[in-house]
């Protein structure tokens, strides 16, 4: 077996030097009846040639390498190549959770200078050093709420991701959270603000907002939170496509910032593994769930960073911890802080920017169901023929169409969503618009 | 100091916001083919943001070197071995990495139709198929996004099979050897946590354990082998009895690398388990993630699990949304799909035989560093270790020498430490879990350094207190770090 760096007569020696004849001895302790006493049914093991030959036949079986309109959570953005050479390196891939500082500061000094681009991107004081994706960063964020305010309950919009919905409601189930859910407005596709502010009680923890929303609307975040504050709750802005952060503004009255950050570390590698990451204020750092990374000196008086403030965290707390996450998305939050880096101040609103001007491209050729502002995300009426009818017909011109919204908002069962990055060329947009046409799905 | 490390030059490096530059960039952008949109008109004035205040402005090769020159500041298993107990530090084989960068499987967007992304489906099927068949389990889902996320999913299936049957009752009893996710769980999934003391053989006493199990008790998390790297005999017993009255048996699976291929945990009357693949399947730890924690259950769990669920319907791969018994979602789409498809890449290479024979490796070397280090340190527990053994400092802390001491001295020896001051049920505890990813000539270096360090600690033990002397970085003040927390850059003043 190439992983298992021994020779037979090794493994004699060291047989002998704990006194034993076989290696069977060293399982003695297993109940003989508990023993598999046969060998796994599994395949043989195989060369390294032919399993990556299989990996590439799965590849060939998936249709990608299209021009690809899905948006909805998972972005398809440009990744600069240093990215994955920097990333790759042995010293970040192949080292564990950096608990001994002394020979983890590159980590470490990684994660610090992450957690200081999410707080310059979100107007926020503190970040953690990730969460495992923008749908349990987010619950993460409703629990945190709880802690702060002493209250039960959280108003959801139903503009947020539906998924992230889902795994909110599995997370407070449990724990005799109601979640009670603040519609949409038909027409700008954006929350309705009187409608949430009332659902907001004095038992309301938070108003969990994402903008721009799972319909790539931009939500009215300073009225909703000046809502939320109103009624004692705190305000959750909850996002998940990142590179909308290059451009729009901050919430500055936000409490909690929650969100998802693949589309800065990872192509949509088929829903995972990507970071989620939470922001927050100074004054609430002590709920804050997850590993956090801070400044200190070592013995010589030199800078370095260390992991921090684990009273908050399950190793420490056990069952009175904040949270009972141990491993986060490290390697990924190492990516996205180097393509933070690689784009910088100017590249990354250029990224917003271009997003921005592409997906208007498209949108102004097709109906539009939702007036409100949108950044790279727009929902479609499909009036002539169904959603499905359309993905069919641009499948059959090579392209992926976009998300039917059926599945997740009946009443939306007649609209797409379909979402534009800066790699999607605008002869493909073109095509799109065509297909659009009356008779042009035909 | 014995043969494996020398000093050398390493590079400083300032903080990326501290090189930057105004106007420096370090990617660029093809130029844009539609019309550019005033932002402002087209968002609204309010909705725009200004610059984006102190974020970093560097040419490419300045990132290249950042990074870099930050990357030979850590440890890494590429470079040596990396003893920490539980935490199963093996070789990450490179060959994972490139079937995890296979295009057609990175590019896959998680809502493109079914029929397209049908390779994922197939790798994810197989993964479910062959974790199944190593833990004797019935079904397998790879939603979970980590160990401590596959708990939770486990105790909310629980959960919500006790509640099917009329009462999810209020208790879960966890050994106090257990790792702090077990009871950080049971209380998010809104359960109490009992503890139970191990006896004095690091085991559950199964004399007392009846009596435990009261109507009130959901489950117990049990961790096998534990966290002493004891297997408990009494497995199927205490399944026997949580059975008889009506509660389940979870098991924490972050030691499953003792048992692939030797036992299976399904066959000890296991309910419930999760997986790390970060540990036992050889996936990279990345410096504190991604995982993935596949948690694998008996029949009657099935109807549970976190949907949308796999199923073949005319010889394609589907996902079945039409899960009423669910206990939902626990993340967004489908699990750490990249994590998966090294997973299943490891398993894959190892064959059945490679998989047992890396089991057997590891357990060798435990006892083996076990043996060697005996006569130096105090062993608290005589039990027959499997893939990890543990130590205490009782010795060495006569000389004012703790755990904690020992293990920053043996940074200077060329290697990582082990686990330090845990389990908790061993005062100043060293656990050590060399895995089978370490050559004899690597484990005979790493048993000259522990044994070098027990001398010093006698001659000279002020100078394993003040290790590690040859680090780039010495001894991290992370009291003051706490205190005062400094969680971000700002500019000076």
């Amino acid at each position: 077996m190439r992983f298992l760096p021994k020779s037979d007569a090794e493994r004699r020696q060291m047989l002998e030097a704990l006194g034993l004849e076989s290696v069977e001895e060293l399982f003695a302790q297993i109940p003989p009846e508990l023993r598999l006493g046969r060998p796994l049914a599994l395949e043989p093991g195989r060369s390294e040639f032919e399993v990556l030959e299989f990996m590439r036949a799965c590849g060939r079986q998936n249709k990608t390498g299209l021009p690809c309109f899905l948006g909805a959570g998972a972005y398809y953005h440009y990744r600069p190549v240093v990215v994955e050479t920097l990333a790759s390196r042995g010293e970040f891939l192949t080292a564990y959770t950096p608990y001994q500082a002394e020979i983890s500061q590159g980590l470490l000094t990684a994660i610090f200078e992450f957690q200081t681009m999410i707080c310059q991107l979100t107007g926020m004081d503190v970040a953690n050093a990730s969460m495992y994706d923008g749908s349990t960063a987010m619950a993460e964020a409703a629990l945190m709420a709880r802690r702060i305010t002493g209250r039960e309950h959280v108003v959801v919009a139903a503009s947020v991701h539906p998924e992230y919905r889902e795994v909110l409601r599995t997370y407070a189930h449990n724990q005799a959270i109601r979640i009670r859910e603040a519609p949409y407005d038909p027409e700008s596709g954006a929350v309705n603000v009187r409608a949430a502010a009332s659902l907001l009680d004095d038992n309301t923890a938070a108003l969990i907002i994402q903008s721009p929303n799972f319909f790539g609307v931009v939500e009215p975040l300073g009225e909703l939170a000046e809502a939320a504050h109103a009624a004692g709750a705190l305000l959750i802005h909850a996002f998940s496509e990142a590179v909308s952060l290059g451009l729009l503004a901050p919430c500055e009255q936000a409490d909690i910032v929650a969100g998802e950050l693949q589309s800065f570390a990872l192509p949509p590698s088929y829903g995972g593994p990507y970071a989620g990451v939470i922001a927050t204020r100074e004054k609430f750092v002590r709920q804050l769930p997850g590993r956090l990374v801070g400044q200190t000196t070592d013995t010589r008086g030199n800078r370095a960073f260390c992991l921090t403030l684990a009273t908050r965290e399950q190793h420490i707390r056990r069952e009175k911890a904040t949270s009972n996450i141990c491993t986060n998305q490290a390697l990924v939050a190492l990516m996205a802080t180097i393509f933070m880096t690689a784009y910088g101040k100017q590249g990354l609103r250029e990224l917003a920017e271009q997003n921005l001007a592409k997906a208007h491209y498209l949108a102004a050729r097709l109906p539009l169901r939702f007036r409100g502002p949108f950044f790279n995300e727009f929902v479609v009426r499909c009036e002539a023929q169904p959603p499905e009818a359309i993905n069919r017909a641009l499948a059959g011109r090579n392209i992926i169409g976009g998300l039917p919204l059926g599945r997740f908002y009946p009443e939306l069962s007649d609209c797409m969503l379909l979402c534009v990055t800066e790699m999607i060329r605008r002869e493909d947009m073109d095509r799109v618009a065509e297909v659009f046409q009356p008779g042009g799905a035909a | 100091m014995t043969g494996k490390a020398r000093s050398h030059i390493v590079q400083d490096e300032p903080l990326v916001f501290e090189i930057s530059a105004p106007g420096k960039r370090g990617c660029q952008l093809p130029p844009l083919d539609v019309p550019a949109v005033d932002a402002a008109e087209v968002l609204g004035a309010a909705n725009v943001r200004r610059e984006i205040e102190g974020f970093p402005e560097l040419s490419e090769v300045e990132v290249v070197r950042h990074f870099t020159r930050l990357s030979t500041w850590n440890y890494a298993i590429d470079l040596g071995m990396y003893p920490l107990g539980s935490c199963t530090m093996k070789y990450n084989p490179r060959a994972n990495e490139a079937a995890a960068s296979v295009e057609g499987l990175l590019w896959a967007h998680p809502y493109q139709p079914e029929e397209t992304v049908q390779g994922c489906l197939e790798i994810m099927a197989r993964l479910e198929r062959a974790l199944a068949e190593i833990t004797g389990m019935d079904a397998v889902s790879l939603q979970p996004a980590a160990g401590a996320h596959g708990e939770l999913s486990g105790i909310l299936l629980i959960r919500a099979l006790l509640a099917s049957r009329g009462n999810p009752r209020r208790k879960i009893l966890i050994p106090d050897s257990a790792h702090g996710t077990n009871p950080a769980t049971a209380a998010i999934a809104g359960y109490e946590v009992e503890n139970i003391r191990s006896n004095e053989r690091g085991m559950i006493d199964i004399e007392a354990f009846p009596s435990l199990v009261t109507e009130d008790v959901a489950a117990l998390m049990i961790t096998n082998p534990n966290t002493l790297g004891v297997f408990e005999v009494n497995i199927a017993r205490i399944a026997e009895i949580l059975h008889s009255k009506g509660a389940l048996l979870y098991m924490d699976g972050a030691n499953m690398n003792a048992l692939v291929g030797i036992t299976r945990p399904g066959d000890a009357g296991v309910d419930v388990l999760h997986l790390n693949l970060h540990k036992t399947f050889s996936t990279p730890h990345g410096g504190g993630g991604p995982g993935s924690g596949p948690v694998a259950v008996k029949k009657e769990l099935e109807p549970f699990l976190p949907k949308p669920r796999l199923k073949q319907v005319n010889g394609q791969w589907r996902w079945d949304y039409d899960r009423p018994q669910s206990i939902g979602r626990v993340r967004a789409f489908y699990g750490n799909f990249g994590v998966l498809v090294r997973a299943l890449a490891y398993i894959m290479a190892c064959g059945p035989e490679g998989l047992r024979a890396a089991t057997v490796d590891a357990v060798l070397n435990s006892n083996y560093v076990r043996k060697k280090l005996e006569p130096y340190y105090d062993l608290p527990h005589k039990e027959p270790s499997m893939h990890e053994c543990v130590f205490s400092d009782r010795r060495q802390a006569r000389h004012g020498v703790r755990t904690m001491d020992i293990a920053k001295r043996l940074i200077d020896y060329g290697f990582h430490p082990y686990t330090v001051a845990f389990p908790l049920i061993v005062p100043g505890a060293l656990m050590i879990e060399p895995t089978e990813s370490e050559s004899l000539r690597e484990l005979d270096l790493f048993i000259e350094a522990m044994i070098a360090i027990a001398r010093e600690a006698e001659e000279n033990p002020e100078l394993v207190r003040t290790a590690p002397h040859t680090t780039r970085t010495s001894r991290v003040d992370e009291v003051t770090a706490a205190r005062k927390p400094i969680l971000r850059w700002r500019p000076e003043r």
